[in-house]
């Protein structure tokens, strides 16, 4: 019986600090056994537990894509007891990795869709993940036009700035990316909230147009009613949750809204789906 | 004791009416034998579900914060251990006096429902008050016992059984007790060797599954985040670990030192038959001594552990 | 099916000659009344006791639990990796255990062994033992099994079925695991099957009298989760509830678990405890929110998980046995018999 606690062993390869706040780092590993890495196949929008021995495990979605091989990334916010130990370990250092956990975006049914991916402040992993797949040649062609809102509070507080500013220089991603506010005379890009660049900028829906949105609570709550004026229907906005979690496989049980459990039936959910479950996340 | 019912039921419907409070806390009839559940009454038609009988050993004290709305009073009955916590409550200020009503319940004691439980093989189906006289029942047999001889042991211990501070009385005081030998068990322990003690708490503890009722039980644990629940840092193991699991009760009790009344609210609470105030009688008789200290008898004082004072006959404090 | 006598002369020593090949555990007295205990070679069950403060789940899944180590010496080759621990999955059996609560086993089985992930403690636990039951002659008050799927002799989840009949037990073989654990105590006298069959019709006819309490479950599942998660009767309910863990650790189908990571020198041990749903703790965010902050909330989940959620979801009635432990126990009284009622019967405006 393949035991589903058991992380696979992985070596820190590199660390990379974040953001100009240094709250948040992203971690590359490597598989100590190269066939681990084939047992770890995900698709953007999983998630796996993060897995320290005396340390504890923590839920993280996976911030690498699928197209990218040798290694997987994360991208960590320092908050609780694990999350701090992982921030001061080193490279070189042994720990585990479990998962890939949860489900993904609808992959299937984006094919051929105008795909609009909507994030705030670190909710950008998995969004980083998906849009990276997704402009892969060999997956391009399977999506119609890509729009990207990405806000954070300062230009410093952005993900993965290098490449969003590569990415804003194609010609087959749409890139929107905002900040709340910034003094840097040099910036030029958009100023403002992300619901007000979204409601601005984002395409307008029609039946072949997703949402996937991703970010803090009062983002989300700011975000809906923009996408409600720009005709998304409630199974057009993709959604991914977060809940305190422990197993990862729907066995612990605290992670439920409503029936649905956060870790294994989630994390992504349509927001028709989240509205018919009681709001516990 | 039942008799003083139908005045708790009479003054709650008159506050309730009148609007002098927005609830009553008080006692409802179980549903099982031997039971009764705390109970908040907001209209003057449903005060006929108050009871108040010897099987409410819990101590309302530890509702009234969580109660309180935000404006008005509310109203609670309480019986001299209960009115003794609410003093406590209003000394470490978690509730003001001129907040709550209290309706003042003189008390005779509380069974021992395990005691009772013992009497038979198999389970009670019914259990009648009369005055002394207790009728319990089981599908095996009937026994008729005097409440006086199954009460708990705080409440054969107790030397407050009316109520302290009030807004009204429910009936005329009782009698209070005078004890020979107020703490024969705690100095029976304190009688062991050494290893003999250390034996003896081990045993206590041994059957403790950490569901926290005692301290959920408890008036005094009103800590936002207890310590053992704390995260960063984590000060206690989780698991079913011997010394995890003495960690909790221990540091409860000292937590709890010059501040418990003795209600009993924790062994009552506690499905796994711990007498949790072995430890912390301990401490009630070292306040007593040390301090001239019983909890929740004065409004103006803080509990000893809690003040500092020059003229400390200690040293180390100096 | 075929039926064994068992003379209760003979009964010690086949629970002997069953130690050989078997860990026996059973209801023994202590302070706190029947546990559900392993039973050194000293100790035989105590049959006739009543219902056990603790249900047997933690046969199966104990409150504390190792599942993984690790060490942390940077001078072993495999450190900082963990590995699962060495586990006694040797034949176990449990003896006197009540039919609900091996209906509640089968129940907890859907969760932690289902079609996308096995747990394999509890799994390798479950398959490792046989449950040899003894039907309920005298159903306490708060016994109400029979509104929840089972029943004083419910034979579901069992391997045996036994019935006391004063001098003798009478044994209903029911699995193949039943007939190795009669086979390893040397039990063999058959029974007449017609006859036997209509003495456990009888005795169950009467022990069901027995049971007064009961519960209507029959709407739940029509009802939708939100009109009941948003009824206006929670804050009742949950008023008297002081929160602590009781009715879930109790509980025989409550499964939920926390895991946690120690160390001990340089040895890293994960291991998982009993969790409960009434704790703050169970969904606090590392961030500070909390999705079940107040007391009315966890009490809600308890309740939506068990008669609504569960229901749902598989399709099985309800996540509840009808023990009544949680009723005994609950220091506040608070009796999902009333809870399940008003549920069942709440009509959304």
């Amino acid at each position: 019986m393949e035991n589903p606690y058991v992380p696979y062993p992985v070596r820190i390869d590199d660390i990379e600090v974040a953001t100009e706040d240094k709250s948040l780092k992203t971690f590359t590993f490597v598989f100590q056994n190269p066939e681990d890495e084939e047992k770890f196949a995900y698709k953007a929008g999983q998630f796996a537990e993060l897995s320290i021995p005396g340390v504890g495990e923590i839920p993280i979605g996976i911030a690498s894509s699928p197209v990218e091989k040798g290694f997987v990334k994360f991208t960590v916010f320092r908050t609780g007891v694990v999350t701090s130990h992982l921030h001061n370990m080193k490279k070189g250092d042994i720990m585990g990795i479990r998962g890939p956990l949860g489900n993904w975006y609808p992959w299937e049914k984006l094919e051929n869709k105008n795909v609009v991916i909507i994030g705030g402040g670190f909710a950008f992993t998995t969004l980083r993940s998906s849009i990276v797949y997704m402009l892969d040649p060999a997956n391009r062609s399977r999506f119609k036009n890509i729009d990207v809102v990405y806000g954070a509070r300062s230009p410093g507080m952005l993900l993965y700035r290098e490449e969003l500013f590569d990415w804003e220089k194609r010609d087959d991603i749409n890139m929107h990316i905002t900040v709340d506010g910034t003094d840097d005379p040099e910036w030029k890009y958009h100023k403002g909230f992300v619901p007000q660049v979204v409601e601005n900028n984002a395409p307008v829906a029609d039946e072949d147009t997703y949402a996937i949105v991703c970010g803090p609570p009062i983002m989300i709550k700011f975000t809906q009613p923009a996408l409600t004026k720009l005709g998304y229907q409630e199974h057009q906005i993709i959604m991914s949750l977060e809940n305190r979690m422990k197993c990862g496989i729907g066995m612990c049980g605290r992670c439920n809204i409503g029936k649905e459990l956060v870790c294994k039936d989630g994390p992504v959910f349509t927001l028709e789906q989240i509205n018919q479950t009681p709001k516990e996340y | 004791m039942d008799t003083c019912i139908e005045k708790i039921r009479a003054i709650c419907a008159d506050l309730l009416a009148k609007g002098e409070v927005q609830k009553v806390i008080g006692f409802a009839e179980g549903s099982i034998p031997m039971a009764s559940r705390p109970i908040a009454v907001t209209s003057k038609d449903d005060v006929e579900k108050l009871v108040f009988n010897a099987t409410c050993g819990l101590n309302l004290a530890n509702y009234v914060s969580d109660a309180l709305p935000k404006e008005g009073k509310i109203a609670v009955t309480a019986k001299g251990c209960d009115s003794r916590n609410l003093v406590t409550h209003m000394v470490e200020n978690q509730v003001s006096r001129d907040r709550l009503y209290i309706i003042g319940v003189p008390c005779t004691g509380m069974v021992d429902k395990r005691k009772i439980a013992a009497l038979f093989e198999d389970e009670i189906t019914d259990f009648i008050e009369e005055g002394d006289t207790l009728t319990i029942v089981s599908a095996q047999k009937k026994e008729v016992v005097s409440k006086k001889d199954m009460l708990r042991h705080n409440c054969r211990m107790c030397t407050h059984r009316n109520p302290v501070v009030f807004d009204v009385m429910a009936a005329e005081p009782v009698a209070e007790q005078s004890l020979d030998q107020p703490f024969a068990d705690v100095d029976q322990i304190a009688a062991m060797d050494p290893e003999a003690r250390w034996a003896h708490f081990q045993e206590l503890t041994k059957n403790c599954i950490r569901c926290y009722a005692c301290r959920n039980a408890c008036p005094l644990c009103y800590c936002p985040t207890c310590f053992v629940d704390e995260s960063s840092p984590q000060w206690v193991g989780k698991g079913q670990d011997k010394t995890d699991i003495n960690t909790f009760h221990f540091l409860r009790a000292f937590h709890c030192a010059g501040r418990c009344t003795d209600c009993g609210a924790c062994v009552e609470a506690c499905p796994m038959g711990i007498n949790v105030r072995d430890f912390t009688r301990k401490l009630n008789k070292d306040a007593l001594e040390l301090f001239g200290w019983e909890a929740g008898l004065d409004m103006e004082k803080r509990p000893p552990l809690d003040v500092y004072s020059p003229d400390d006959p200690d040293d180390f404090i100096k | 099916m075929n039926f064994i006598t068992i003379d209760k002369k003979d009964w010690a020593g086949g629970i002997d000659r069953s130690r050989k090949t078997y860990r026996v555990f059973g209801p023994v007295q202590d302070e706190n009344g029947c546990q559900i205990k392993p039973l050194t070679p000293d100790l035989y069950p105590l049959m006739d006791a009543g219902v056990t403060v603790m249900s047997p789940k933690s046969v199966l899944f104990p409150q504390t639990e190792k599942m993984l180590t690790a060490t942390l010496d940077a001078s072993r080759e495999d450190h900082h990796i963990m590995k699962p621990v060495e586990k006694d999955d040797t034949l176990r059996v449990v003896l006197g255990i009540r039919p609900y609560d091996a209906r509640a086993i089968l129940l907890v089985k859907l969760n932690f062994d289902n079609p996308d992930y096995q747990d394999p403690y509890w799994c390798d636990a479950y398959a490792a033992t046989t449950f040899v039951g003894l039907g309920v002659n005298r159903p306490g008050p708060c016994d109400f099994s029979t509104s929840t799927g089972c029943g004083p002799f419910s034979e579901e989840g069992l391997d045996v079925l036994m019935a006391d009949l004063d001098d003798r037990y009478l044994a209903k073989i029911l699995t193949e695991k039943g007939e190795t654990w009669a086979g390893a105590c040397g039990f063999d006298t058959t029974a007449d099957a017609a006859e036997s069959q209509a003495l456990f019709d009888i005795l169950r006819k009467e022990a069901e009298k027995n049971i007064t309490a009961s519960v209507d479950t029959d709407q739940l599942s029509e009802k939708s989760i939100l009109d009941l998660h948003e009824a206006p009767f929670w804050d009742d309910v949950a008023f008297s509830c002081i929160n602590c863990g009781t009715c879930t650790y109790v509980c025989p189908t409550c499964w939920c678990f926390d895991i946690q990571d120690e160390t001990k020198h340089k040895t890293a041990v994960r291991f998982r405890n009993w969790d409960s749903c009434m704790s703050p703790l169970f969904t606090h965010h590392a961030s500070g929110h909390n999705p079940r902050e107040s007391k009315v909330q966890r009490v809600r989940q308890r309740f939506m998980h068990k008669l609504k959620y569960f229901v749902d979801k598989y399709d099985q009635g309800i996540m509840c046995v009808g023990c009544g432990r949680c009723v005994a126990s609950c220091p506040v009284n608070i009796d999902i018999r009333e809870v399940c009622t008003i549920m069942n019967n709440h009509e959304s405006k």
